[in-house]
């Protein structure tokens, strides 16, 4: 069955050299479908991807597009194995989402070996198109360094200018804060100082007492998942963000803000890369979205949508499925879609567009469900996303 | 070989014909070789050496539960401790896959004579609390140690050329290597259950003041059961580390520690094939259902459920029972 696949497509191909073009494509949407980032990423992905095959019109355009999904449970060796079955077994070309660090890393070393081409718009580090940037890989959405840039420069712009973090204390939590920090004060802010928070943390007052009394305008959150609800949920209780401090979230998403409630997290500063309510393309395509999910879309799933279109639009270009010609497509097409708008991808696998600096809304402001941001500032996509020559990527010499 | 038959079985259940058990166990040895040796023809080798990987984890971990009668809740950090030595010693250093797996082998071996010598003096549940705690220690070290790589932990690790000499890059090729590793690592945990030394440590599980009394030094008993099961728990993890080619903090997550658990009574503890087959189901369900998204963990802990109420004392445990061999 899966020799008889290829076979059929390279008959037919031969067949119908002179029309339009007869390509089998295979995405496989790899990420949490049980755990913490099944609602950030999970089935909503796969609807992304879903939806961008149909905007696409691949079926008219003679691509046959098939999407395959798996859970990977937010384990490295579990994406691992799964990713190589997909490229040995069922000839995958295209793995796209990937959240957790550990997981998307495993794959992008998997993909580079294989030679296949990766997507990720789930995770965040920016390593991956730092020192282990791979030609294979395109990361789509948003990174920690763009995050880190985006609330902290943005905010501190915006007159907030004096920080104290509250850091969870092991490497990922330290880089968040390094970064932000070299942001803040390159931009002339102050950082007043840190306090460093076990991981994973499950009692944050005697850190935000801290934090509240530094005087600080901005309280920087450097960290992730359970430990920033945490955190945020600990902070409306000391009444932080109504007394006049600002709470900045630097790895959170829309889907988080509807977990703890406006009451919870309203007045929280963060960065993101796509927002429903931005314009009316996003609004419609949004709808199209929740028609299906019951959800409005996180910016992983616009990341997904916008990345896989640009794959189908690059195999068109490139008249073939080959990863180095498709990759090569994708770095010469220009990017533009309905979503995430204009943009580029750098030779060191960065895909850069705009990114939004929000504020959480209060109860009394927001007008019903998922009516929860302000728009604060517009990061342009020169500024939004870490210089080339600043990553230590080997490819960009 | 009289000793091994005595062993084979158990003093208290009549076996007509005594020398049939060790044939028998030998003959499922052979069969499980001949299928492991045919199976990456027809199955997936990535998935085969998963199984292999944590078959010998949990057999090593059986050892010490099912033979020694120490229940410990603290293997990943042997596991995981081992993995991360092999990957960083392959990685780095430009080890090749024997002397970094003999290396990580080596990390657990030291690990788990300092945490057993101290965790031994305690008894049932303060013993796995002990052994919890210092497997929390390991994790907090490889969350923070540079080395680690943190959450992202050490990836890309190579597969260098076997004795310097070899390439075995290719899954298939060094899904011979895992093989020839963990099915001598099993057939050494069942030359042990079947030593004098074995017959001891069985006496010490049913009654240790009666062994006491006999005469053993029961400390130093339990403490090489320890060392013994926690050096295999490594070669698992050193193999496991560099399979995937990755290190990661999942191997000496808490969670770890309990899924050998988990392998172990699914299978069936005081049986000697239970752990292989504990292992490969709970294998099989992580990369089979991988595709029904959120119903994987649900369906896992079904067949857990069914799996405690129905087969008591593990699915090869149950069979054991049926033919009246113990397994």
């Amino acid at each position: 069955m899966n020799i008889a696949k290829p076979m059929l497509a390279l008959v037919t191909g031969l067949l119908m050299t002179s029309s339009a073009l007869a390509i089998d494509i295979r995405i496989g949407v790899l990420n949490d479908r049980s755990g913490i980032y099944a609602d950030l990423s999970g089935e909503g992905s796969v609807i992304a991807a879903r939806m961008a095959i149909e905007d696409f019109g691949a079926a008219d355009k003679g691509i046959n597009v098939e999407i395959l999904s798996a859970d990977h449970q937010n384990r490295p060796d579990v994406a691992s194995t799964i990713a190589r079955q997909w490229y040995d077994n069922d000839n995958v070309d295209v793995i796209a989402d990937v959240p957790t660090s550990s997981a998307a890393i495993a794959v992008h070393e998997i993909t580079r070996e294989k030679n296949r081409v990766f997507i990720v718009s789930g995770a965040a580090s920016s390593d991956l198109t730092g020192t282990m940037c791979s030609p294979n890989t395109a990361h789509w959405t948003y990174d920690t360094w763009a995050l880190a840039n985006g609330t902290g420069s943005a905010m501190v712009q915006e007159g907030f200018d004096s920080w104290y973090f509250l850091t969870a204390d092991y490497a990922f939590g330290h880089a968040l804060e390094a970064d932000t920090s070299a942001v803040v004060e390159a931009s002339g802010g102050e950082v007043l100082g840190t306090v460093r928070h076990p991981f994973p943390g499950q009692d944050f007052s005697s850190f935000l007492l801290q934090a509240q009394a530094s005087g600080a305008k901005v309280i920087g959150l450097a960290n992730a998942g359970g430990d920033t609800v945490n955190a945020i949920k600990q902070a409306s209780e000391f009444g932080i963000t109504q007394a006049g401090q600002a709470l900045a979230g630097l790895l959170i998403f829309i889907t988080d803000v509807d977990a703890l409630g406006l009451n919870d997290a309203q007045g929280l500063v963060l960065t993101e890369a796509f927002y429903w309510d931005l314009n009316d393309e996003t609004r419609e395509w949004s709808e199209r979205f929740e028609a299906q999910r019951g959800a409005k879309p996180t910016m992983v799933h616009a990341g997904v949508y916008s990345g896989v279109l640009h794959y189908l639009k690059a195999v068109e270009h490139a008249g073939s499925k080959d990863a180095e010609l498709v990759m090569a497509a994708m770095r010469e097409l220009p990017i533009e879609d309905p979503v995430m708008g204009g943009g580029e991808l750098r030779i060191d696998g960065r895909k850069t567009h705009d990114m939004y600096l929000f504020r959480v809304k209060s109860p009394d402001e927001s007008s019903g469900p998922w009516d929860y941001y302000e728009h604060l500032a517009t990061i342009p996509a020169e500024t939004a996303f870490r210089p080339l020559e600043d990553g230590g990527c080997e490819l960009v010499n | 070989m009289t000793d091994q038959t005595m062993s084979g079985a158990p003093v208290n259940e009549k076996t007509r014909q005594p020398l049939r058990v060790p044939v028998l166990h030998m003959g499922i040895f052979a069969a499980l070789l001949i299928f492991f040796l045919a199976a990456p023809f027809f199955l997936y080798p990535v998935f085969l050496m998963k199984v292999l990987c944590f078959a010998l984890f949990a057999c090593a971990f059986n050892l010490l539960l099912g033979y020694g009668g120490l229940l410990s809740f603290g293997h990943a950090a042997f596991f995981g401790g081992a993995s991360y030595i092999s990957a960083h010693a392959a990685k780095m250093w430009g080890f090749t896959p024997e002397l970094a797996v003999l290396l990580g082998t080596g990390a657990a071996a030291v690990l788990g004579l300092v945490i057993g010598s101290l965790a031994i003096r305690r008894q049932g549940i303060y013993f796995a609390m002990v052994t919890l705690a210092f497997a929390q220690m390991v994790f907090f070290f490889s969350l923070q140690a540079p080395f680690t790589g943190g959450e992202d932990g050490i990836q890309a690790v190579p597969r260098n050329l076997l004795f310097g000499l070899f390439d075995i890059r290719h899954d298939r090729a060094f899904y011979f290597f895992v093989l020839a590793i963990c099915f001598g690592g099993v057939l050494l945990i069942y030359r042990i259950i079947h030593s004098p030394f074995g017959q001891v440590l069985k006496a010490i599980r049913e009654n240790e003041q009666r062994s006491i009394s006999l005469g053993y030094q029961v400390n130093r008993y339990k403490l090489a059961v320890f060392v013994i099961s926690a050096t295999l728990a490594g070669t698992a993890g050193a193999t496991k580390a560099l399979v995937f080619q990755l290190a990661s903090l999942t191997d000496v997550h808490w969670t770890m520690s309990g899924e050998v658990v988990l392998m172990a009574l699914l299978g069936g503890i005081h049986t000697i094939f239970g752990p292989i087959a504990g292992a490969a189901l709970i294998v099989a369900m992580q990369n089979y259902f991988a595709g029904f998204g959120a119903w994987v963990t649900v369906l896992q802990g079904a067949i857990f459920v069914i799996a405690v109420l129905l087969f008591r004392e593990g699915i090869v445990g149950v069979i054991g029972k049926w033919l009246k061999k113990p397994l």
